[in-house]
């Protein structure tokens, strides 16, 4: 079972072939998606070998398996983590009972808006990034990025995979229109609004895979608790591979302000101009970047009160994070938690149905977790003996989403008027003047084990290789 | 005399410099070893069976971090989750006094995979190749034109001094096997010192060491000779001490128990024991010292020690960044993972430093693996090392792989277009192929 078949059209564990109709339904789905990556996948990498991971088997041993392949031939495939034979649904209204196998008939719409929402993420970014790969700081980066797209792909097989198997017709047509959406097309934009803007630099690439991937690997837990075993057991394998996309982003971040230290203390200045023109990028932008990513992040979490969490939780769709780890009744009624909420200007706490705030919860547990990895960063900085620290803005700070929406809100949690907004939003979130400093920064480098000047190499290569490894070959 | 309880366990630890606490190791451990908070990924030690499900998955290479520790002194969890960084590896004394610290009276050592080699205990006399006709005729008696110049017999029936007397100041299992069960099958780490008395050694080099006692016929015990497991400048860098890799004879060739003398007196030694040694030994089985020279290294069980040695001096050199290393090849092979020495150490060791082969005979589920059949594996990578005279070859470790060993060799010649026949007999006459087996 956990072994893959890869002498099939679509490798898998899942015995695609013992469903013939299934089969026929993603053999058809298969051009379309090879014709999406082909149009929209990153640019100018048809022939490049790359030095990418691929699942064997879902086991620890066989899924990172390396070898150099052009992406174009990356094996996307269909694997779920092995299933316990009689898991129990763990949380919610259904609480003690069998795992479903198949979608109950009362939850299809709701579990269908999850599939979709998930799934409409993997896409995105691949079209977001696509760029990138023009600017790769170094090989070592290029292959790192080129990892993340192939395993964005596989994402979006896994979801599909979902869609076709449960959904019927239904899940054919939401497939398709996977691939239709464009990130940050007017008329038909991806889903989520973190997932239309763009990734111009690769600094915004790394807080990008350092913020929203976490993001990522949150709503991944969460659903890995689903009561729909097939979701739980195909988002618990996804976790594995969105591992490696938050190290590129907590690496790459941290590998920026490596570098920006040493210049600091080999020029022994804090100027931003100076720094500038030593051709790196100076910690106050780096902290204006990371305003803007960790805020448009956690809008994604969606309204602070929200009654479709209270009944995705209810429901035994979605859990909360480490839901199996907690000791409550896992059932919350009649529970509380507490929200911000904007009261006359002024931003007050208050008590609301825990079940109400469940999308409250998970940006809370995000939050904790974002912060530790900035404290890492923080410990770089440290260690260069730099007076600064970066440090997440107030979660009220530059929202959209919820009842938070369109306040002003400083990063420090003091709510400001029009005024000093916009008198001191320069100060707080990148400027069109500090993306277009950083992406005159971007070049690409080519020569293995080189890096560019505004970012340091890392500490060790991938898979134990040399950083100067040939990690991608261009034919 | 009694033993003192010395435990010492390999430490699974994660670097929280690197760890990006992403949780796929705790997600992925099967007994639950791997716990965290709010700020770091840690290991319990207690709970850690060393199965390594967690290595592959992890995204950072920071979970495959390893410390040799006394039992009683691993480090906590509690403790563990205050680190910012890694802490060193203890120095050899710090282990060998902590372990040696009189906590309790059973004595047993315990250590697994950590940086012993198994020490070849051939149970022959002195220097003690029946050399098998087949290696003899392409096993070179000459060293690489760049070995450094070798001191022998300083000590022996010849010498001035018959014996030198070494002081234990390290002995620990490094074998997986022996841990469990109670058994004794299983290979040890013995570090000896010399004090302030000369003796100087090179890897590929060893000593003979003179159990006490008589035998049964009322004669003193004749000397067995071990390969050093150290380079040439101490087990610990600047020390006057050399390590062996010893594994307990338990039965005789025809599979007959008899506890082999000499090997169980040395897996036995407490730390501060004395014991006889004659040596060193050794003029051809020398590595080369020049820039760019490669070594293929080709062993089976406690033939490791020598490579150890090797593989150790180069991976100093080129800590020291002043030394222009060329390719390490390792072809290692042992009945299994948990019966191969270092077999922790090595897999950490950098891809870009050494190219690690291992073949395991008796791995379950697997069908049987033996250097050879490695060897052919890389045969494209083989077949131009063979025919650059900057590359040597060395093959250690129990006779009957010698025919197998050369048969590949052979096979892989001929792939490339050469007859074995002159191909081995250059390498002969350029001390360029060696072989120490018993």
């Amino acid at each position: 079972m956990s072994s893959i078949n890869y002498s099939e059209k679509i490798p898998n564990n899942v015995n695609l072939s013992e469903d013939r109709t299934l089969q026929r339904a993603l053999e058809g789905w298969q051009p379309n998606f090879i014709d999406w990556w082909d149009e929209i996948g990153p640019e100018g990498s048809t022939n490049s070998e790359v030095y990418l991971r691929t699942a064997v088997s879902v086991d620890p041993q066989g899924w990172a398996q390396f070898g150099h392949v052009k992406m174009r031939d990356y094996r996307w495939g269909i694997f779920l983590n092995p299933g316990e034979s009689d898991r129990k649904i763990h949380f919610g209204d259904h609480k003690g009972e069998n795992a479903w196998n198949d979608v109950p008939g009362e939850y299809r719409a709701n579990l269908r808006r999850i599939i979709v929402t998930q799934g409409d993420t993997e896409p995105a970014s691949v079209e977001q990034q696509r760029h990138l790969g023009l600017t790769a700081p170094s090989m070592y980066d290029l292959r790192n990025l080129y990892q993340i797209n192939v395993e964005e792909g596989r994402h979006l097989w896994a979801m599909v995979y979902l869609l076709h198997k449960h959904f019927g017709r239904d899940g054919r047509e939401e497939a398709e229109a996977l691939l239709e959406r464009r990130s940050g097309d007017a008329d038909n934009p991806r889903i989520l609004g973190a997932f239309n803007e763009a990734t111009p630099d690769w600094l915004s690439f790394f807080m990008f895979t350092y913020f929203t991937d976490r993001d990522g690997k949150f709503q991944l837990c969460a659903l890995a608790e689903s009561a729909f075993d097939p979701l739980a057991r195909t988002t618990k394998f996804m976790l594995t591979e969105e591992a490696h996309h938050m190290f590129v982003g907590e690496s790459g971040v941290s590998r920026v302000i490596q570098r920006t230290c040493q210049v600091m203390n080999e020029l022994k200045t804090d100027d931003p101009a100076k720094l500038r023109a030593a051709g790196v990028i100076d910690l106050p932008t780096i902290q204006r970047y990371l305003n803007f990513h960790f805020s448009v992040t956690i809008d994604l979490f969606g309204a602070d009160e929200s009654s479709n969490a209270a009944t995705f939780y209810s429901s035994g769709l979605k859990g909360r994070y480490e839901e199996g780890k907690r000791v409550d009744d896992h059932q919350l009624r009649g529970q509380t938690y507490t929200v911000l909420e904007n009261k006359g200007g002024q931003l007050v706490e208050k008590q609301v149905p825990m079940l109400n705030a469940l999308n409250e919860v998970l940006r809370d547990d995000y939050i904790k977790d974002s912060i530790a990895g900035v404290e890492r960063w923080n410990k770089v900085i440290e260690k260069n003996g730099i007076p600064f620290r970066l440090k997440t803005p107030h979660k009220a700070f530059h929202r959209n989403i919820g009842s938070l929406a369109g306040l002003k809100v400083s990063p420090d949690g003091k709510v400001v008027t029009d005024s000093e907004w916009n008198f001191m939003k320069d100060q707080w979130l990148a400027t069109d003047a500090d993306r277009a400093y950083v992406a005159g920064l971007m070049g690409r480098v080519v020569d293995a084990g080189k890096f560019a000047n505004w970012i340091a190499p890392p500490v060790m290569g991938i898979n134990r290789q040399a950083v100067d490894f040939d990690y991608v070959r261009f034919n | 005399m009694d033993m003192s309880e010395t435990i010492v366990i390999k430490q699974h630890l994660i670097d929280p410099e690197i760890c990006i606490r992403c949780n796929t190791c705790e997600a992925t451990c099967p007994v639950g070893a791997v716990t965290h908070d709010d700020r770091n990924y840690v290991v319990d030690a207690d709970k850690c069976n060393h199965c390594m499900a967690c290595v592959p998955p992890c995204p950072t290479g920071s979970i495959d971090n390893w410390r040799q520790m006394p039992k009683v002194k691993a480090y906590s969890v509690a403790e563990q989750l205050t680190w910012d960084v890694l802490p060193g590896e203890l120095p050899p004394e710090a282990l060998v006094e902590s372990v040696c610290e009189p906590t309790a009276n059973a004595s047993q050592v315990d250590s697994l995979t950590e940086a012993v080699t198994d020490p070849q205990t051939s149970s022959l006399v002195a220097p003690a190749n029946a050399a098998a006709p087949k290696h003899e005729s392409f096993s070179a008696t000459l060293p690489p034109w760049s070995a450094a110049h070798a001191y022998t017999n300083l000590y022996g029936p010849k010498a001035a001094d018959k014996t030198i007397t070494a002081t234990v100041t390290g002995n620990v299992r490094v074998t997986e096997v022996g841990k469990l069960g109670n058994s004794d099958y299983d290979t040890h780490h013995i570090v000896l010192d010399f004090g302030a008395m000369p003796f100087p050694v090179l890897e590929g080099q060893s000593i003979g060491i003179i159990p006490p006692g008589l035998d049964a016929s009322g004669k003193p015990h004749h000397a067995r000779q071990y390969s050093i497991a150290s380079p040439r400048n101490g087990e610990r860098p600047g020390y006057n001490n050399v390590s062996l890799t010893i594994k307990r004879v338990l039965e005789d060739h025809d599979g007959r128990p008899v506890r082999g003398v000499a090997s169980n007196f040395m897996c036995d030694l407490n730390v501060g024991d004395m014991v006889q040694v004659m040596g060193p030994f050794g003029t051809s089985f020398l590595m080369p010292n020049h820039p760019r020279s490669n070594i293929v290294m080709i062993c089976t069980g406690t033939g490791s020690a020598p490579m150890r040695a090797m593989t150790e001096w180069r991976r100093r050199l080129r800590a020291s960044g002043k030394f222009e290393g060329g390719k390490l090849m390792l072809f290692f092979g042992a009945r299994s993972k948990e019966e191969l020495p270092y077999f922790g150490p090595l897999t950490s060791l950098p891809k870009d430093f050494i190219d690690i082969n291992l073949a395991f005979s008796r791995a379950q589920g697997q069908p049987k693996r033996y250097v050879q059949d490695l060897m052919r594996e890389r045969a494209a990578d083989l077949a131009p090392l063979l025919a650059d005279a900057n590359t040597y070859f060395y093959v250690c470790g129990l006779k009957a792989m010698e025919d197998g060993v050369i048969d590949a060799l052979s096979h892989i010649a001929k792939g490339a277009g050469h007859a074995w026949e002159s191909v081995g007999a250059a390498m002969k006459r350029e001390g360029r192929l060696h072989f120490e087996t018993y």
